[in-house]
C-alpha cells in the first residue's frame, strides 16, 4: 500500500502550519476561508467560527464519494456534520491520486480520510489542554466541542482553533483512532450533500460552467480515428447568426492518448449559433487505413481467430492431454460488442488560455490528467493548468479521458478568449473511447457427474493498451487480471490464452471493463455445462468454486494486476465469493422458484474491483418475445462498508448499467464511420427496461474495504441470459440480447 | 420579438426563432437546472412545463414557445417544496443528479393528471426520461410516496 503511505505523508507532514496556514486548493466560493482558517492537512481546514472545511479531491459522477470521504473525516474530528463544508479540490497531486476511477476512492483513502481527522482533533484536544492547564489526554473531543471531563469545562471546536495553529502536527503513531462503536458517520445512512440541490436543478456541472466573455465551440471531428483534414470550406458558416469565427484544431500525434482527436470548429455566441453554423461547414477528409474499418467484417475476424492458438497467459496441469483423452468435450464462442459509455451530460469543459496559462472549469474524474494533457497540448508546464472540478453528469469512465478539456483550451488560445466546448450527443456516441469488443473461446472436458476436468479459455480484444501505445496488439495485465486469469474454479488442467488484435478506435475503460465480457462469457459457459449436466446451477457454481480457500493467482509471463493490490492483503477467496452466491440464492428463494413457462431465474457469481457479487435476476418473457425484469437480487461482500446507503444504491444502478449493455447495447461501424448516433439507435435501459426492484444485500464482513461502483456490473449480463435459457431454452452467446429473437 | 413568461416572470426575446428554448433558457437565462442529454426529444433531461404539460424543451423552438407559461425546475418549487421534492430527498434518488430535473418535472406534471398513479400510469409517464446512472426504482417509489400510494 505505498499509494496510502505517500498519500499520509504528504497529507500531514506537508501541511503549511504557521507559513500563512491555508486551506489548500480549494474553489471560488473558498476565498474569504482561505484567508483565515487553519489547516493542519490538505484535506481539511477549521474556521475561526467553527466551520470545518473538508476537502473533496475525488471527483463526484454519482458515487457519492464526495460525501462519504469527507463523513470519513469528519467522524475522527467528531464534527458536527451540520457544521461542515465540503470543498471540491482543484487537480494538484499534493492530494495523492485523484483519478476517480478503478472504485478505488474508499480503499485508497479511507486510512488517509481518518488520519486526516483524527490529526486535527488531538490538536484540538491539546490546544483545550493548553487553555485550561490540564492534561491533554483528559480532554476530548465531542461533536464539535473539547469537554474537560473532570471539571466540566466546554470549548467549541471555532474557540480553539487560533491555539491549535501554533501547535506542532502530531505524529501518526500519536494519533488515537475512534474504535467502531464510536462512529457517527462511518458505516451509518447519511444522506449526500448534493441530493437537495439535485431536486432543485441547482447543482452545477461542466455543461454549465461559464466564464465571462466566453464563445461556445461546436467542433467537427476527423470521422474516422487518424483521418487528416484535407479541406474546408466555412463560407457559408459565417452567415449564420451568432457565429463568429471557425478555427481548426491539429490531429493528434500517435499514440492518441488524451489528446484532442482535431476538426474544424465553429465559434459562436450560443451553443445553439456554433451548432447551426457547423451544420454550414463543408469538410474534406483523407480518411487513412480506418477508413476501411467494419465491426461486422472484425466480429467474423475475431471469431475465426479464438479458434486457433494463441499466446498462453494461464496454464496448470495439461489440458492438450486431458482434451485428447475426454470423452465429452463441451464448447463454444461468446461475443460482446463495442459500447459507449454514454453519461447524461456528455464531455464538457470551458478553458481560458491567459499569459500561457490555463485555468478550466470541467467535468473530469481526473483533474491532474486534465492538467497533464492540458500542458501537453499547449506545451506549458502542468502547474500552469488550474483545473476545477465542477459535478459530473455521469462519468463511468469516459470522463478520466481529458482530450475535450484540450479542445477547449486549444480553441481558446486561438481565438483569444475563453471557449466552452459541450459534445452533442452524436459527437459523444460517434467519439468516443469506446468498451472494448471482444470475442471469447471456451473449452472444457468434463467427467461423468459434468464437472470439468480441463478448461481453457482464449480472448481476443483491442487492447485498452492502443491508447497509449499506438502498436498495442496483446491485453495489459490489468485486462486480463480482470475476471479472467483469476478465475477460482478448483480446475486441476486450466489454461488462458491471449490472441492480439488491434483496434480501429479509440478503445477505452468503461465501468467494470474487461470484467464485462470475461464475466459474460466464463458465467454463461458455466450455465451451459450445468444444463448439460443437468444439474441445479448454483449447486454447480458452489462445486466448481470447491473447499474455501484463499487462491494463489499466478499467471503466465505477467504479476497479477489484483487492482495494484497484494494478495496478501486481497485473497483470491472461494469462501467469500461462496457465500454471497449462498445469500443471493436464499434471499431471491431460489430454491423454491423452479422455473415456469416465460418466467424464470438466473445466477452469476464473479469477483472484481476485490468485491465478491452474485446476482440472481428473475426474467419474464411474453409470447411475443418481450422481456422484463420483475427482480434483481444482489448479494456483495465489499468488506468493509463506510455507507451502505451509497453502496445499495451503486449496485441498484449497476444492475440498470448491466441490464442497458445486455439488452440493447451495440455500437458498430461501417467505411470506418461509427453508425449509431443518439438514444435512438444507441438504446439504454428506460424505466420500463430496467429491472423493477433490485434488493442489494450488503454481507456483513470484517475484511478491509475494496471497491463498490463498478462491481455490481459484471454479473448481470450473465444472470440474464441464464434466465432466459432458463425460460425459453434460448441459448445466447451473443450481446446484446436484442439481436435474438426470444419466441 | 418574442414574449414569454418564465417561472412567473416576462421575458422578451430577439434572437433566432428557431432556437430551442432550451438553449434560450441554459445560455441567455443561465437557469441551468434544465439539462441537454440528446437534443432530438429521446431524452427528457430538457423537460419543462409549457402552459402546465410536460414538455422537451430541446426540440421547442422559441416561436413555439412564444406566448407561453414556462416553469423549470427553479420554479417548481419556488414557493414551497414540491411533494416530489421532499420525497427525492426522502428516497435519496439522487446519484450523478443531472437527470433529475427532467425527472422530477415529468412526475410533477404526472401528478398533476393522475393524482393516484399505478405502476403502469409511471412506466408510460417516465419512460421518455432516460437515467443512465440507473435510478428508476427509487423514483417510483419517490413518485408512490409524494402521491400516497402504495408500491
Ligand atoms: S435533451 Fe431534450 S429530450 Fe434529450
Ligand atoms: S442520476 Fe445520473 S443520470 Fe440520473
Amino acid at each position: 500500500m505505498t499509494h496510502i503511505e505517500k498519500v499520509s505523508r504528504r497529507g500531514f507532514l506537508g501541511s503549511a502550519i504557521g507559513a500563512g496556514a491555508l486551506v489548500l486548493g480549494v474553489g471560488v466560493e473558498s476565498a474569504e476561508a482561505a484567508t483565515t482558517a487553519w489547516s493542519p492537512s490538505v484535506y481539511l481546514g477549521l474556521e475561526p467560527n467553527g466551520t470545518a472545511v473538508i476537502v473533496a479531491h475525488r471527483s463526484e459522477m454519482g458515487t457519492g464519494i464526495r460525501s462519504v470521504l469527507p463523513m470519513v473525516v469528519a467522524d475522527e474530528l467528531e464534527a458536527d456534520w451540520q457544521k461542515v463544508r465540503v470543498q471540491q479540490a482543484v487537480g494538484d497531486t499534493k492530494y495523492g491520486s485523484q483519478n476517480t476511477d478503478g472504485s478505488c476512492s474508499i480503499r485508497d483513502f479511507y486510512d488517509a480520510m481518518r488520519e486526516a481527522g483524527a490529526t486535527a482533533r488531538l490538536m484540538l484536544e491539546q490546544a483545550a489542554a493548553k487553555k485550561w492547564n490540564v492534561p491533554a489526554v483528559e480532554c476530548k473531543g465531542q461533536n464539535h466541542f473539547v469537554v474537560h471531563a473532570k471539571s466540566g469545562k466546554k470549548a467549541a471546536y471555532g474557540e480553539l482553533v487560533k491555539i491549535a495553529a501554533t501547535l506542532p502536527v502530531p505524529k501518526k503513531g500519536d494519533l488515537r483512532l475512534k474504535p467502531e462503536s464510536e462512529f457517527r458517520y462511518i458505516g451509518k445512512e447519511l444522506p449526500t450533500i448534493d441530493q437537495a440541490d439535485h431536486t432543485r436543478g441547482a447543482g452545477r456541472f461542466g455543461i454549465d460552467a461559464r466564464m465571462p466573455g466566453m464563445l461556445y465551440a461546436s467542433i467537427e471531428r476527423p470521422p474516422v480515428l487518424g483521418a487528416k483534414l484535407r479541406s474546408f470550406d466555412d463560407s457559408a458558416v459565417k452567415g449564420v447568426k451568432g457565429v463568429v469565427q471557425t478555427s481548426t484544431i491539429p490531429g493528434f500525434k500517435p499514440p492518441h492518448l488524451f489528446q484532442a482527436l482535431g476538426g474544424v470548429a465553429v465559434l459562436a455566441d450560443s451553443t445553439w449559433s456554433a451548432a447551426q453554423g457547423r451544420k454550414k461547414l463543408k469538410v474534406e477528409w483523407d480518411l487513412g487505413p480506418n477508413g476501411a474499418f467494419d465491426s461486422a467484417r472484425e466480429k467474423a475476424e475475431i471469431l475465426a481467430k479464438i479458434k486457433q492458438p494463441g499466446k498462453v497467459v494461464r496454464n496448470e496441469g495439461d489440458v492438450d492431454k486431458v482434451f485428447a483423452g475426454a470423452s465429452r468435450i463441451h464448447e463454444a464462442s461468446y461475443y460482446v460488442p463495442l459500447l459507449s459509455h454514454a453519461p447524461m451530460e456528455p464531455p464538457a469543459a470551458v478553458a481560458e488560455w491567459r499569459d500561457g496559462k490555463v485555468v478550466t472549469y470541467a467535468a473530469t474524474q481526473n483533474p491532474q490528467a486534465v492538467q497533464e494533457a492540458v500542458a501537453g497540448a499547449m506545451g506549458i508546464k502542468k502547474e500552469d493548468v488550474t483545473c476545477h472540478v465542477t459535478l459530473l453528469g455521469g462519468g463511468f469512465g469516459r470522463k478520466s479521458k481529458p482530450d475535450y478539456v484540450c479542445e477547449a483550451a486549444i480553441l481558446s488560445k486561438q481565438v483569444g478568449k475563453p471557449v466552452k466546448v459541450v459534445w452533442s450527443r452524436e459527437d459523444d456516441i460517434k467519439f468516443d473511447f469506446y468498451h472494448a469488443n471482444a470475442g471469447m473461446y471456451m473449452k472444457a472436458a468434463l467427467d461423468d457427474k459434468g464437472r470439468p476436468t480441463a478448461w481453457l479459455h482464449r480472448s481476443a480484444f483491442p487492447s485498452i493498451g492502443s491508447t497509449f501505445d499506438a502498436a498495442a496488439e496483446y491485453a495489459m495485465e490489468l485486462e486480463m487480471g480482470m475476471g479472467w486469469v483469476d478465475l477460482p474454479y478448483a480446475i486441476a488442467n486450466h489454461r488462458a490464452e491471449n490472441l492480439p488484435h488491434k483496434n480501429h478506435v479509440r478503445i477505452g475503460w468503461m465501468r467494470a471493463v474487461a470484467h464485462i465480457y470475461h464475466a459474460f462469457a466464463i458465467h454463461s459457459f458455466v450455465d451451459e455445462l450445468a444444463a448439460a449436466a443437468n444439474r441445479d446451477r448454483v449447486e454447480y457454481i458452489l462445486d466448481l468454486l470447491g473447499p474455501d480457500r484463499q487462491v494463489p493467482i499466478q499467471p503466465v509471463g505477467m504479476k497479477y494486476w489484483n487492482n495494484d493490490q497484494g494478495q496478501d492483503k486481497f485473497p483470491v477467496d472461494t469462501a467469500r465469493l461462496k457465500r454471497v452466491l449462498e445469500v443471493a440464492a436464499e434471499k431471491s428463494g431460489w430454491a423454491n422458484k423452479k422455473p415456469g413457462k416465460g418466467r424464470a431465474l438466473g445466477v452469476a457469481a464473479h469477483r472484481s474491483f476485490l468485491t465478491y457479487v452474485a446476482a440472481v435476476v428473475e426474467v419474464e418473457v411474453d409470447d411475443r418475445g418481450r422481456l422484463t425484469i420483475p427482480r434483481v437480487d444482489v448479494a456483495v461482500d465489499a468488506g468493509q462498508i463506510i455507507s451502505p446507503e451509497r453502496a445499495r444504491s451503486q449496485v441498484e444502478g449497476a444492475a440498470v448499467f448491466g441490464t442497458s449493455l445486455a439488452m440493447m447495447g451495440e455500437i458498430t461501424a461501417a467505411d470506418g464511420r461509427i453508425v449509431q448516433s443518439n438514444f435512438n439507435n444507441y438504446p439504454v435501459a428506460r424505466i420500463q427496461e430496467a429491472p423493477r426492484v433490485t434488493h442489494v444485500h450488503l454481507v456483513p464482513s470484517k475484511a478491509p474495504a475494496a471497491g463498490i461502483g463498478e462491481p455490481g456490473v459484471p454479473p448481470i449480463a450473465p444472470a440474464i441470459t441464464s434466465a432466459i435459457f432458463a425460460a425459453t431454452g434460448k441459448r445466447i452467446r451473443e450481446l446484446p440480447v436484442r439481436k435474438t429473437k426470444l419466441v | 420579438m418574442i414574449q414569454l413568461k418564465v417561472n412567473g416572470s416576462a421575458k422578451k426575446f430577439d434572437g433566432d426563432p428557431e432556437m430551442p428554448l432550451l438553449w434560450y433558457l441554459r445560455d441567455v437565462l443561465d437557469y441551468t437546472g434544465t439539462k441537454f442529454g440528446c437534443g432530438a426529444g429521446l431524452c427528457g433531461a430538457c423537460t419543462v412545463h409549457v402552459n402546465g404539460e410536460a414538455t422537451r424543451s430541446c426540440v421547442t423552438s422559441m416561436r413555439d414557445a412564444a406566448g407561453k407559461e414556462i416553469t423549470t425546475i427553479e420554479g417548481l418549487g419556488a414557493k414551497s417544496e414540491h411533494p416530489l421534492q421532499a420525497a427525492w430527498k426522502q428516497c435519496n434518488v439522487s446519484q450523478c443528479g443531472y437527470c433529475q430535473s427532467g425527472q422530477i418535472m415529468q412526475a410533477a406534471a404526472l401528478l398533476k393528471a393522475k393524482p393516484k398513479p399505478t405502476n403502469a400510469d409511471i412506466d408510460t409517464a417516465m419512460q421518455g426520461n432516460i437515467c443512465r446512472c440507473g435510478t428508476y426504482q427509487r423514483i417510483r417509489q419517490a413518485i408512490q410516496i409524494a402521491a400516497g400510494v402504495k408500491a
